[in-house]
C-alpha cells in the first residue's frame, strides 16, 4: 500500500512492536533504551535519521546536582532555582523528581560514553548558567550545568544513539508519522506511519507508544529551531481530543544571531559574557542588579526587548543588542566555545574572541506541551478531573510535566528530556510486565487516522504549503512575541480562524510516491497550525504576567486567578484551569513570592 | 569561511539542479531553476534551495537545523562536497551559477537524496559506542582533562557523510572499505581513556579492507565541513595496528 493513494482501514498492513517511540531525539532515545535493555521489541519511529533531531542543537549543557564543581550542592536548591523560575506554576512534584532524580540520568550518560568536558580531578566539567543560585537564592550564584563544551546537546544526542545501536533497538528512520489510531474507549493502540523512501504505509499496533517529537518553534517566522520543529505530537493529540497545558508560554531565547535566528548559548554569559546596548552599556546592571547577565532568560530577553524599544539597540536600525566574549580571552573562548566561535563566523561574520556578536530574542522553546503525570502518562481532562489515556506517554519538549512552568531554566531541557524519558520507560516496561491489553480499534477508527492524508491525496486546488505557513509565521511574530496584548492577539486570533479552512483543504501539487517532501511539509504545516491556533487563544485567554508571558495590559502576575495550568482543547476551542501541584514528596512545597534576580 | 563579497553582485542566481523521481522518470537529467536573491541578504546555499523549492515544489532535499550541526544537507556543491546550509552563495557561486547534485558514490533515492545504507552500515561495524568491562561506578568515570583532550576533533563528526563520498576508496568497495567517518569513529573509541576494547577493535580492522584501503589522498579531509581529519585518524589507527603486529 503506497502512500499517494486514497486509503482504506481494511487495505493497510499491520506490524506489532511491544513499544513505540515517535521521534529520535533525546527524549525519544532515552525511553527507547530503557525499553530495548529490558528486552522488549523496541522501534524508533523517526521522521529524519536520529542524530538530525533538534536535541543536536543543544549547546551550553545539562543542568544538574552532581556536585562536581560544589561538592555542597544540593538537588533541592536546583529544585528551588526551577520553581522560581517557572513562575511557580511548574508542578513541584515533578521538579522535585526531576531534580533529585536527575544526578542519576547523568551520571548513566557518561557511563554510555557522552564526551563531557572534565576538571582537573577529572569530573564531569560544570558552568553557571542563568537562574542558578546555591542555598535557595540566598547564597549567590550557582555553577551547576555540566557540558561537554559548547555542544553538549550534539554530545548526549549521539552517545543516546550509541548507546541504541549497542542495545538492539530497531529504528524505523526516515519514517512520518500521520496520526495516532485510538479506539472506542478513546485509548491509543497504534500510529498511521509510512517510510519515506519507499511510500509503504502501515498501521503499527503497540500497547505503548511514547510521543517524543519535541517542539515546534516553526510557527514564529524567527527561531531557533531546525526546520524539522513542525508540532506534529501536538497536532496528533489535539487531533485526537487530547488536551495541552500552558501552551501559551513560549521562551524568546535573548541571544539568536541577529538576522539568522541561530543559537548563541547562555554559556557565554556563564562563562562571562555580558550584554551591551548601543552606548556600549552593561544594561542588565539596571535590570537584575544581582545576577545581572544571568537573570532568567525571560527577564533577559524582556530587558534586551525594552532597550530596543526605547532606542538604545545596536546597528544602523538600532533593532538588536551585543554580547560581548572578547574581554575572555582567546583561549577561553576558543576551548569553551568553539561552536559559538564556529557559528559567529558563518552566520554574523564576527569571530567573538575579537568583536561583539550581535544577537536579538529568538523563538526558542515550548515549555506547555501535551500534559502528563511523572511516568510520562498522557494526561486529559475528564469532567473536570485528571484521567489517563490509556497507551499513551510523551516525553521532552512535546510534553508538559510540568518542569517548566511558564519560563525554563538553561539546562533545564536536556535534563527533561533524559530524567523524563527514561522515567517513561521505566513505567512502560514495569506495565507491560503486568500485562495490559487495550480493546482494538474499529475499521472506522483507523479510518480516522488516515483523514487528512485522504484529503491531501484527492486535494484538486487550494492553497499550498509555502503561502499558508508564511501568513502563519508572520502572524505569531507580530501577535504574540516577546510583549502581548489584546487588541493585536485577537487580530491574529481572527487570522488564524479565516485560514483554518485553507490549511484543512490544502492543495498538494506533488503527489508522486518516493520521498516525497512535499506531502510531508503539507502534513507538518497542519501541525503547526493546530500548535499556533493554540497558542494564540490561550495566551488571549491569560489575562496576567508571568515567566515568559508578558502582556501590556495585564503587565502584573495574578496569583489569585492564575496560579495555575492552562488547559486546552481543540475541538471547543475552549481554555480552562488547572491546579498545579504544590505537594512534592521530600521537602515542603516553595510558596510563591515575587520573582527577582 | 573565507570572507563574503557584497551580495549586490549575486541578484539572479541559476542553480543547476541535479534532478530525478524515480516514479516518473528513466534517467537523471539537469534543471535550471532561477532565483532572486534578496540584495543584502547573506544567504546559504540551502537558503537558495528553500527558494528553489517555492517555485519546484517537487524539488526534495534534506535538511534540518540549518547551522551545520545535523549533518542532514550534505551534498554535491560546484563539484565540492559540503553542508548546503554552511556554505554562503558569494562562496559557492561561480559566474553566477551554482550546481548542485548529491553526494557521489551512492545509490541516488530522488533528487539530492542519497540512500546512506551502505555508510551508516559500516559505521555499525566499528562498534561506535563505549565497550567497558569494568564494573560501572556509582558516580561518572574518572576522565583528565589531557586524556579528554584526546576526543577533541573525533567526537564532533556529524555523520554527514561527505568526506567517505568524497572518497575514491569507498566508492570502489563500500562494503569492504569502512570509509573515514567510520574510521574516524573507530579511532574515537580506541583513543577514549574510558573504552576497553582496543584489542578487539584492532582485531576487527585488521584484513586487506576495512583499514588499509585508505591510500591517504585526504579528500576527506578537505571536504569536512567540521574540519576534521580523518587521514590522521586512520593514520593513527594504523601505527597501533603495526605496533602490536610488530
Amino acid at each position: 500500500m503506497k502512500v499517494d493513494e486514497i486509503i482504506k482501514a481494511q487495505d493497510l498492513p499491520i506490524r506489532d512492536f511491544d513499544g513505540i517511540i515517535i521521534g529520535g531525539g533525546g527524549s525519544g532515545m532515552r525511553a527507547s533504551l530503557q525499553l530495548a535493555e529490558s528486552g522488549l521489541n523496541t522501534a524508533v519511529i523517526s521522521k529524519v535519521f536520529p542524530t538530525r533531531s533538534h536535541t543536536v542543537s543543544a549547546q551550553g549543557g545539562i543542568t544538574c546536582a552532581i556536585q562536581s564543581d560544589d561538592p555542597e550542592d544540593d538537588w533541592r536548591w536546583h529544585m528551588f532555582d526551577t520553581v522560581k523560575g517557572s513562575d511557580y506554576i511548574g508542578d513541584q512534584d515533578a521538579i522535585e523528581y526531576m531534580c533529585s532524580e536527575g544526578p542519576k540520568a547523568v551520571f548513566e550518560l557518561e557511563h554510555m560514553g557522552m564526551p563531557f568536558s572534565r576538571t582537573e580531578e577529572g569530573r564531569i566539567y560544570q558552568r553557571p548558567f542563568g537562574g542558578q543560585s546555591k542555598d535557595y537564592g540566598k547564597g549567590g550564584q550557582a555553577c551547576r550545568t555540566a557540558c561537554a563544551a559548547d555542544r553538549t546537546g550534539h554530545s548526549l544526542l549521539h552517545t543516546l544513539y550509541q548507546a541504541n545501536l549497542k542495545a538492539g533497538t530497531n529504528f524505523l528512520n526516515e519514517w512520518f508519522v500521520i496520526d495516532l489510531v485510538l479506539n472506542s474507549s478513546k485509548e491509543v493502540t497504534g500510529v498511521i506511519a509510512f517510510e519515506i523512501e519507499s511510500g509503504e504505509i502501515f498501521y503499527i499496533r503497540s500497547k505503548a507508544i511514547v510521543l517524543a517529537t519535541g517542539g515546534a518553534g516553526r510557527i514564529y517566522a524567527s527561531t531557533t529551531n531546525a526546520l524539522i520543529n513542525s508540532g506534529d505530537g501536538i497536532g496528533m493529540a489535539l487531533r485526537a481530543g487530547l488536551p495541552v497545558q500552558d501552551i501559551e508560554m513560549w521562551q524568546f531565547h535573548p541571544t539568536g544571531i541577529y538576522g539568522h535566528g541561530t543559537l548563541v548559548t547562555e554559556g557565554c554569559r556563564g562563562e562571562g559574557g555580558y550584554l551591551i546596548n548601543k552606548d556600549g552599556e552593561r544594561f542588565m546592571e539596571r535590570y537584575a542588579p544581582n545576577t545581572k547577565d544571568l537573570a532568567s532568560r525571560d527577564v533577559v530577553s524582556r530587558a534586551m526587548a525594552q532597550e530596543i524599544l526605547e532606542g538604545r539597540g545596536c546597528g544602523p536600525h538600532e533593532d538588536h543588542i551585543k554580547l560581548r566574549l572578547d574581554h575572555l580571552g582567546p583561549d577561553v573562548v576558543h576551548k569553551r566555545l568553539p561552536g559559538i566561535t564556529e557559528l559567529s563566523k558563518t552566520f554574523a561574520h564576527v569571530d567573538p574572541a575579537v568583536e561583539p556578536i550581535p544577537v536579538v530574542p529568538t523563538c526558542h522553546y515550548m515549555m506547555g506541551g501535551i500534559p502528563t503525570n511523572i511516568n510520562g502518562q498522557v494526561v486529559t481532562l475528564k469532567e473536570g478531573k485528571d484521567s489517563v489515556v490509556n497507551g499513551l506517554y510523551a516525553a521532552g519538549e512535546v510534553a508538559c510535566v510540568s518542569v517548566h512552568g511558564s519560563n525554563r531554566l538553561g539546562g533545564n531541557s536536556l535534563l527533561d528530556l533524559v530524567v523524563f524519558g527514561r522515567a517513561a520507560g521505566i513505567y512502560i516496561e514495569e506495565s507491560l510486565k503486568q500485562g495490559s491489553s487495550l480493546s482494538p480499534s474499529s475499521k472506522e477508527d483507523i479510518d480516522q487516522a488516515l483523514i487528512r492524508l485522504n484529503k491531501l491525496n484527492a486535494s484538486k486546488e487550494g492553497k499550498e504549503t509555502a503561502e499558508l505557513k508564511k501568513q502563519m509565521q508572520d502572524n505569531m511574530q507580530s501577535n504574540f512575541g516577546v510583549f502581548r496584548r489584546e487588541d493585536l492577539m485577537e487580530k491574529g486570533i481572527e487570522d488564524l480562524g479565516n485560514s483554518r479552512e485553507a490549511v484543512e483543504n490544502m492543495y498538494l501539487s506533488d503527489k508522486s510516491v518516493s520521498f516525497n517532501t512535499a506531502r510531508i511539509e503539507a502534513l507538518e504545516m497542519q501541525n503547526l497550525f493546530e500548535v499556533a491556533e493554540a497558542t494564540a487563544i490561550t495566551a488571549n485567554e491569560r489575562k496576567e504576567s508571568r515567566g515568559a508571558h508578558a502582556r501590556d495590559d495585564y503587565p502584573e502576575r495574578d496569583d489569585d486567578n492564575w496560579l495555575k495550568h492552562s488547559i486546552y482543547f481543540s475541538s471547543t476551542k475552549s481554555v480552562s484551569k488547572k491546579d498545579v501541584n504544590f505537594r512534592p514528596t521530600t521537602v515542603q512545597a516553595f510558596q510563591p513570592t515575587e520573582r527577582s534576580y | 569561511m573565507s570572507t563574503t563579497i557584497p551580495l549586490e553582485e549575486v541578484k539572479n542566481v541559476t542553480l543547476s539542479i541535479y534532478r530525478f523521481d524515480p516514479g516518473k522518470d528513466k534517467k537523471a537529467y539537469m534543471q535550471d531553476i532561477e532565483i532572486e536573491v534578496p540584495a543584502n541578504k547573506d544567504l546559504m546555499v540551502l537558503d537558495a534551495l528553500l527558494l528553489a523549492k517555492k517555485k519546484e515544489t517537487s524539488l526534495s532535499f534534506r535538511r534540518s537545523c540549518g547551522e551545520g550541526v545535523c549533518g542532514s544537507d550534505g551534498m554535491n556543491i560546484n563539484g565540492k562536497n559540503g553542508l548546503a546550509c554552511v556554505t554562503p552563495l558569494s562562496e559557492a557561486v561561480k559566474r553566477n551559477k551554482l550546481v548542485l547534485k548529491p553526494m557521489p558514490g551512492l545509490p541516488v533515492v530522488r533528487d539530492l537524496i542519497v540512500d546512506m545504507k551502505q555508510f551508516f552500515d559500516q559505521l555499525e561495524k566499528v562498534k561506535p559506542y563505549l565497550i567497558t568491562k569494568d564494573e560501572t561506578p556509582e558516580q561518572e568515570r574518572k576522565q583528565f582533562p589531557e586524556e579528554r583532550e584526546k576526543l577533541d576533533g573525533l567526537y564532533e563528526c556529524i555523520l554527514c557523510g561527505c568526506c567517505s563520498t568524497a572518497c575514491p576508496s569507498f566508492w570502489w568497495n563500500p562494503d569492504k572499505f569502512l570509509g573515514p567517518a567510520a574510521l574516524l569513529q573507530s579511532w574515537r573509541f580506541i583513543t577514549d581513556s574510558r573504552d576497553q576494547a582496543t584489542e578487539e577493535r584492532l582485531d576487527d580492522l585488521d584484513d586487506a579492507f576495512s583499514l588499509y584501503r585508505c591510500h591517504g589522498i585526504m579528500n576527506c579531509v578537505s571536504v569536512c565541513p567540521k574540519e576534521l581529519n580523518p587521514t590522521e585518524a586512520i593514520s593513527n589507527i594504523r601505527k597501533k595496528l603495526i605496533n602490536r603486529n610488530n
